[in-house]
């Protein structure tokens, strides 16, 4: 046997790192997705493998709900800064202040929001290519994304029209208005991000390792307490997201195992600690990681209808 | 894992599946033999040379496990594989139901001495399906720092690309298509360091001894083992949209990092995918038609055969206007190999 292997997470690297140099050479105005989860963490280490010793030649975008973890916030706002990147942020709040965006009566999930605020942002600076951290074995309208995904002018995704992908031959060519969503780590598992960042010891935040804290239960999940509302001048940004009298608490010792914001992330009860306390889990776990997705849970077709309309 | 349906209608999706796949298992019915999907799926498996195969004949429960029914499959495989060419060709009984042959070794095969299923696909050897003979990188971005605040890098140029064939050492001679201008690897720059050697499917960043101008489309080659080039082509191709083909219309043709304008001059046969019979002079090619057509581009192309790699032997097609991507593509064998005008000219 020849010592010229690569094994699966090198195979996966080049894979992803090819991916990300085609959106460099096609593209006129990329944009790199990142939100400081370790999705998109996997893919600025990969951004690094692919450009250096250049700048990574593309901003960093993130859409915030307001109902961040404040961890998540501080960790993304490091990472940016030590990489050299140009971190755009556009919030939901600017988007229902200037009426771009309207909330669903009754809702209290910003989840859908995003979708206005997302497409507000590439039209703004006229990306024609928006690079996500999305895999294939998340969710099942996942499982059916391309590469190299196609959007209309208007955002929209055609599960049932896609352009083939043929070897590694991939088709980025628009016409105005169009753009493209691209996701290097289509092939990756939950277990190969862990295994991934374990390789790269790369900074995670802290809300991944087990800590104590105080949730409460709502519709079959424990969801994390927000942070005291102390600035009486303006509205609290996390009413709605806060218990009712009627909802359990208790304090656990937890982590999460995807993030959304606060009110989408269910908080699952863990003693890990370390990568390999994480990695033994994810090896034992029997419900994918979105299964502790609140956003995902509003209907069947969730995730592939939020697609349709523009979704990450 | 890619799960390709065997209709007719999905010929495109097992094509798809069959361009990134290793190894293919074509599932058969015990009681139903080959029929026309198992020769399909073969046939594609074949087409894109998917290096192995497996041939996995299931609900042997169904037939009482019968060594002869076994057999009498296999031998009727054996009729037409040979014309196929596949390397390495697999046949387990099974039966998925219970879990026989699948990953243990089932009780009820005495007569069946070879893996299981999942014992084979654990321990096949795939690694030497890379081609590791002639040296491709077809180059993907130009590596030059922006105002740098590490001098060192000042006049940092580097190509970065994934190795598309065989082994680039440091300190080896490289030609530059198109051109033919011939240098020096002088490093072979990665994140995690300078690395000594480097191989398919790497991606990797070269620096050269010689300031050349290579930007993206242009391939760095070693210096054995050499491509073919031109503007004339013939190739297989699948037809992947509803509108049909027909010769006279132009295309935009991506092969590796390349994409250029190419006419379809002539489409010479069509391929029956059951019987693997050429027809010959058809008048188009439909959606899910595989067939051999001859097209000439704006540029020339560098490339191998297809059989000989399948990164740089493969292209898609892509339609002017929609920019739907409508056909993929596999070359013949160059007629003849690169040729530089100024192959001899070393800075």
């Amino acid at each position: 046997m020849s010592n010229y292997h690569l094994d699966h997470l090198q195979y996966l690297e080049t894979e992803a790192i090819h991916i990300m140099r085609e959106v460099a050479g096609e593209f006129e105005r990329p944009v790199l997705l990142f939100s400081g989860g370790k999705d998109s963490i996997c893919l600025l280490r990969l951004a690094e493998k692919a450009f250096r010793p250049s700048d990574i030649p593309m901003p960093f975008l993130n859409v915030e709900t307001g109902h961040e973890f404040p961890e998540l916030i501080e960790f993304r706002d490091r990472r940016a800064k030590q990489l050299g990147a140009k971190l755009i942020v556009r919030t939901v709040d600017q988007a229902l202040a200037n009426g771009s965006a309207t909330q669903a009566p009754g809702e209290v999930s910003r989840n859908k929001l995003q979708i206005p605020v997302l497409l507000g942002a590439i039209e703004e600076f006229r990306f024609d290519c928006a690079i996500g951290g999305a895999r294939r074995d998340e969710e099942k309208a996942r499982a059916k994304e391309r590469f190299f995904s196609f959007r209309d002018s208007f955002g929209q995704w055609d599960p049932k029209n896609q352009r083939p992908e043929i070897w590694n031959l991939y088709n980025g060519r628009l016409n105005a208005g169009e753009n493209m969503r691209v996701f290097p780590l289509s092939n990756w598992t939950e277990m190969d991000v862990w295994e991934y960042i374990k390789r790269e010891q790369l900074e995670v935040p802290s809300i991944y390792f087990s800590h104590t804290r105080e949730c409460f239960r709502r519709g079959g999940q424990w969801l994390p307490v927000p942070p005291p509302h102390t600035d009486d001048t303006k509205p609290d940004p996390y009413a709605g997201a806060r218990p009712k009298p009627t909802e359990p608490r208790k304090t656990m010792v937890c982590r999460v195992r995807t993030i959304a914001d606060m009110i989408s992330t269910g908080m699952v009860e863990s003693p890990a600690s370390s990568f390999d306390d994480i990695i033994a889990e994810v090896a034992a776990a029997r419900v994918t990681e979105r299964g502790s997705r609140a956003d995902d849970k509003a209907s069947e077709a969730a995730m592939e209808d939020r697609k349709k309309a523009g979704y990450f | 894992m890619a799960d390709t349906p065997g209709h007719i209608q999905y010929t495109r999706n097992m094509v798809t599946g069959a361009s990134t796949a290793n190894l293919s298992i074509i599932l058969v019915d015990a009681r139903a033999g080959v029929i026309e999907q198992s020769r399909r799926h073969t046939a594609i498996a074949s087409l894109l040379r998917i290096p192995h195969l497996v041939i996995a004949i299931n609900k042997m429960d169904l037939v009482g496990w019968s060594e002869a029914r076994f057999n009498e499959i296999r031998a009727e495989f054996e009729q037409f594989l040979p014309r196929l060419g596949i390397r390495d060709v697999k046949f387990i009984p099974l039966s998925a139901l219970n879990g026989d042959n699948v990953v243990e070794p089932s009780r009820h095969t005495p007569w069946y001495s070879g893996p299981t299923l999942l014992s084979h696909l654990e321990t096949v050897h795939i690694a030497s399906d890379w081609n590791l003979r002639g040296f491709r990188l077809p180059v993907q971005w130009v590596n030059r720092p922006n105002n740098p605040t590490d001098p060192r890098l000042h006049d940092f140029r580097g190509f970065s690309g994934q190795i598309a064939g065989g082994i680039v050492r440091t300190g080896q001679k490289v030609m530059i298509l198109p051109g033919g201008l011939t240098t020096t690897v002088k490093e072979i720059h990665t994140y995690d360091g300078p690395a000594p050697e480097a191989f398919c499917p790497q991606s990797i960043t070269l620096v050269l001894e010689h300031d050349i101008d290579v930007s993206r489309g242009h391939m760095v080659i070693g210096l054995e083992d050499l491509p073919g080039a031109g503007v004339d082509l013939h190739a297989q191709v699948c037809w992947m949209h509803s509108r049909v083909l027909q010769p006279g219309k132009k295309f935009w043709l991506k092969h590796t990092t390349h994409t250029v304008q190419a006419v379809v001059t002539e489409i010479t046969h069509r391929i029956n995918i059951g019987t693997l019979e050429q027809e010959a002079a058809p008048a188009g090619l439909a959606l899910n038609d595989i067939g051999e057509i001859r097209l000439r581009t704006a540029r020339p192309l560098v490339f191998d055969g297809y059989a000989a790699n399948r990164l740089t032997g493969s292209f898609i097609l892509i339609e002017q206007g929609t920019h739907a991507t409508v056909a993929a593509g596999m070359l013949h064998p160059p007629r003849e190999v690169v040729r530089p005008d100024d192959a001899d000219f070393v800075i």
